[in-house]
């Protein structure tokens, strides 16, 4: 036996991972380089060019859909890191209650039901309302990204706060300090990372959303996704790629910070 | 009672509620003395730990009342008792480094920065911590951080110390390194220290009283020398150090064995004449080589200073004789011999049951 | 020990309320209003006629002649559910055939690595559904990498139409959920103690055995729940098939859709909604039940 044994490995499953990697990122990686391409065509390569990124930097649609996702994005991650702060603060740690599985399932619920029925009954919920008050501003979409938002948010909050030692509370009523206070110098600051991967978690979630989005919207209310959505109904343009290229730079960016955030709990 | 740091007056605690209830604490009635070294020595779930947080306030007593001087603070919430617990996990906060935790119950208490600072380099000269004032908690080893505990409970002079089993994480050589620090520390600051510990060495070298427990009752109050000597029942007898128990019947004053001996006993304990009696008696107390009582060597087990004899009297009780082992390690009882023994005078108790 | 008291609940409740309210009025409420809407008339246009009835449900499975009033099954509709739940089985034995082996893979790296293969799973996982399936779809393109490369190998000719077939749904289908399968599987085999491996080896099973035998029912409910969160989001599926099937390879997301779009039946649409939204759950149910079952035998 030249290779030894090993109870870890099973025959031919490294290759399959490999080629699993390689087939997850090999479209990733053409589009990140077509996106840099100077040709018009999408196949052709016609040399190295910033040229897709600085049309769709001056695309005045391309720059109101990305403010406009930043400011959907950057509330809903505000509403629903906060509610569901509170709401993990209310759920764990204090012993099952009475309702609380109920709770679960509401907060969960986004994560259940599929995204197009969740569209559906926001766009008869929404339209209803349109209709009654006259109003068709982005409040709609805020509402909504907030609400599917607050399990993303909710979960890694709660897994901090599950993982803190209750002792630590007792020892600082122990130590004289009032709840309040307890809350201010202990719970709060060992929190801190939870509510900032839960943060940002939602704003991502927020930030990609598609389905909800493209049926809640009122006309001219185009979100970076359902622009390209539309786009891409029409002809594939490079633009996309420059678009969707950056889309996935802050991604990572976000993504790593995620895990620094989560693994530094030790 | 002017010299009671702390008191417990009918105290029971229960949790849950209808079929399921859990009983932790009895009716418990104690004083613990100002000043002293006492602890709660019992097997795990006998509601010592349970009696520790209704002193320092985590739990509230289901009925009794708990006293601190003679003030009744069963209903006062934690923050506001002047008592500090060293936790069993020690819960220093992981966000704050050394000096923060241990200036923590001042900084809460109002106390001005400089004052903070002051009690705060005391504190850790105290247990020896100076150099580590800037440190985590989660850089330091086992034994530092359970300096650490202390320093931060002591900060705030409470006027009396509790300790949850705040040894067990420790391995054997830091336990004992740390159970005289525990005693230096006592000593050097005068605060009462209420200790907690399933282990009855621990509780016999440190303590100035125990109070031995079990289901939510305290059995036993007293010093190591009298709860070692004198337990009062079979329990707290088998629970600290190791015991003979044998069966016998009271006759004319002394006590009639199962093998058909008769033996004297310096007090019977009240119990009738004709009436079944447990006694106990230490293994360092059966002395072999003489005396009335006879038994079969079954075994012998070497503990290095000591070894421990097994014998068979008649009606197969057993009973084990711990010597100190002779320079050549061999006692020179071979299994199956038939050697006379006897019990030292005085050490045979009659136990209640 | 803490047990519970009437106050800890009332204060668990009181936290939650915040954000009870918000998916109260972005989940939950609209859902409810779903349920009224399926037993409404549609409306001429869009929208709906307060009028009770259950047509919506049976416009689901049949559909009547205008001229005749005959009633004959509507075979589109049926065709479109087929096909939705084919996809979506097919998508989910795709994913866990290649799903298993890389998270197999990642779970024995050593521990230092391992959280650099489990991030580049993540990437592609928080990565925009929509750009990866726009991705995929640059690769199986007629003038795309696929071809092209295909052509330039001689392999064939002409370029193979892939876009906007079953085909191209599929392949695009497990290429965006293939890290929803690797993830909790990972979780799953991480947790495994792999002494057990050897304790297998030791008494003579053999590899294939040790992993039918030992392994795959140990790491079963990572393979449920795998499966369960391929399964829900491919049976719901919109974006993916929208781009890749085009107009006519539709799955029940995409004919949802078309209900609040030009064919405007708002009641059908809700009731299709539904339905879809019936099958997830029973597929979550069972998910419950066989976890929680694994969880009483140990």
């Amino acid at each position: 036996m030249a290779r030894g044994f090993s109870v870890t490995s099973l025959p031919g499953f490294a290759a399959i991972a490999i080629t699993s990697f390689v087939l997850l990122y090999a479209p990733i990686l053409t589009m990140v380089i077509y996106s840099f391409n100077a040709s018009e065509s999408v196949a052709l390569w016609g040399g190295f060019s910033l040229r897709w990124y600085t049309a769709a930097w001056e695309n005045t649609q391309v720059q109101e859909a990305t403010i406009r996702s930043l400011v959907i994005a950057v509330s809903a991650a505000l509403i629903s890191t906060t509610v569901a702060t509170m709401a993990a603060l209310g759920t764990t740690r204090r012993g099952r209650f009475k309702g609380q599985t109920l709770i679960y399932v509401m907060i969960n619920q986004p994560l259940m039901v599929p995204e197009i029925v969740t569209a559906v009954a926001l766009l008869i919920f929404f339209a209803a309302i349109k209709v009654a008050t006259g109003y068709t501003g982005l409040a709609y979409l805020v509402l909504a990204h907030s609400a599917f938002c607050v399990p993303f948010a909710y979960l890694p909050i709660r897994a901090r706060l599950e993982g803190m030692d209750l002792a630590l509370e007792t020892a600082a009523a122990d130590l004289y300090a009032t709840p309040w206070q307890t809350f201010r110098r202990v719970t709060l600051p060992l929190m801190g990372p939870g509510i900032a991967a839960g943060a940002m978690l939602a704003f991502v979630i927020s930030l990609d959303d598609v389905i909800i989005t493209e049926f809640v919207k009122s006309a001219g209310q185009d979100t970076l996704p359902t622009y390209m959505l539309g786009q891409l109904r029409r002809a594939v343009t490079p633009e996309v790629n420059a678009i969707s290229t950056a889309l996935l730079a802050l991604t990572v960016i976000l993504l790593t910070a995620f895990f620094l955030l989560t693994r530094r709990r030790d | 009672m002017a010299d009671a740091a702390v008191e417990a007056r009918s105290a029971s605690k229960e949790y849950g509620s209808g079929d399921r209830i859990v009983r932790a604490l009895r009716d418990v009635s104690l004083t613990i003395r100002k000043g002293e070294f006492f602890t709660l020595l019992g097997p795990s779930g006998c509601g010592k730990t349970t009696l520790l947080r209704l002193i320092a306030g985590f739990e509230m007593p289901t009925s009794g009342t708990i006293l601190l001087g003679n003030r009744d603070i069963s209903r006062m919430p934690p923050y506001q008792r002047p008592v500090n617990t060293v936790f069993q996990s020690y819960a220093l906060f992981p966000h704050l480094d050394v000096a923060e935790n241990v200036g923590f119950g001042l900084t809460m208490r109002g106390q001005p920065k400089a004052e903070v600072e002051r009690r705060v380099a005391r504190m850790l000269a105290l247990v020896k911590l100076e150099a580590f004032a800037g440190r985590k908690p989660q850089q330091l080893s086992g034994g530092q951080q359970q300096r650490v505990a202390l320093a931060r409970a002591l900060a705030p002079s409470p006027e009396v110390l509790l300790l949850d089993e705040p040894l067990s994480a420790l391995d054997l050589k830091l336990r004992k390194e740390m159970q005289l620090e525990l005693k230096r520390l006592q000593h050097e600051t005068g605060i009462t220290f209420v200790f907690v510990t399933h282990d009855q060495e621990e509780a016999l070298t440190m303590s100035d009283r125990i109070g031995v427990m079990r289901d939510g009752v305290i059995l036993q109050v007293g010093g190591p020398r009298e709860i070692y000597n004198r337990p009062v029942n079979r329990f707290v007898a088998d629970f600290i150090g190791e015991t003979n128990i044998l069966a016998g019947r009271t006759e004319a004053g002394c006590v009639r064995l199962g093998s058909g001996d008769l033996i004297a006993v310096d007090n019977l304990n009240g119990a009738a004449e004709g009436a079944a009696v447990t006694l106990a008696v230490r293994p360092e107390q059966v002395r072999i080589g003489a005396g009335p009582l006879q038994g079969r060597v079954s075994n012998t087990v070497y503990f290095g200073t000591d070894t421990h004899c097994h014998l068979r009297m008649a009606d197969d009780t057993e009973v084990v004789a711990r010597m100190q082992s002779p320079p050549s390690g061999d006692v020179g009882l071979g299994e199956g011999a038939t050697v006379a023994f006897d019990f030292v005078a005085g050490a045979v108790r009659v136990l209640e049951d | 020990m803490s047990a519970p008291t009437p106050s800890t609940a009332r204060t668990g409740w009181i936290l939650s309320i915040p954000a009870l309210i918000l998916l109260a009025l972005g989940a939950s409420g609209p859902l409810l209003i779903v349920v009224v809407y399926a037993f409404l008339e549609p409306g001429e246009y869009s929208g709906v006629v307060w009028n009770f009835t259950t047509e919506a449900w049976f416009r689901v499975f049949f559909e009547r002649d205008i001229f005749d009033d005959t009633v004959s099954m509507a075979d589109a509709h049926l065709t479109i559910f087929w096909r939705s739940v084919k996809l979506s089985v097919l998508t989910t034995l795709i994913t866990f055939a290649i799903g298993f082996p890389t998270a197999w893979f990642i779970a024995t790296r050593p521990a230092g690595q391992r959280a650099l293969w489990l991030f580049l799973i993540t990437i592609p996982f928080w990565t925009n559904l929509l750009i990866r399936t726009f991705a995929i779809m640059e690769v199986i393109r007629n003038q795309g990498l696929l071809n092209t490369a295909l052509i330039g190998l001689g392999v064939i000719g002409e370029p193979i139409q892939i876009l906007y077939t079953d085909t191209a749904v599929l392949i695009g289908m497990a290429y965006v959920y293939l890290p929803l399968m690797v993830l909790p599987l990972y979780a799953a085999i991480d947790r495994f103690d792999f002494r057990l491996v050897e304790a297998g080896y030791d008494l003579y099973a053999t590899r294939w055995r040790v992993l039918r035998r030992v392994i795959l029912p140990i790491v079963k409910p990572g393979i449920v729940a795998g499966s369960i969160l391929v399964f829900v989001p491919s049976l719901g599926a919109y974006v993916t098939p929208r781009i890749l099937g085009g107009g006519k390879n539709m799955m029940i997301g995409n004919f949802i859709e078309l209900q609040f779009g030009q064919g405007r039946n708002w009641p059908l649409g809700a009731a299709l909604s539904l339905i879809l939204l019936a099958i997830v759950l029973v597929a979550l149910l069972a998910y419950v039940r066989v976890t929680s079952s694994d969880r009483q035998d140990g």
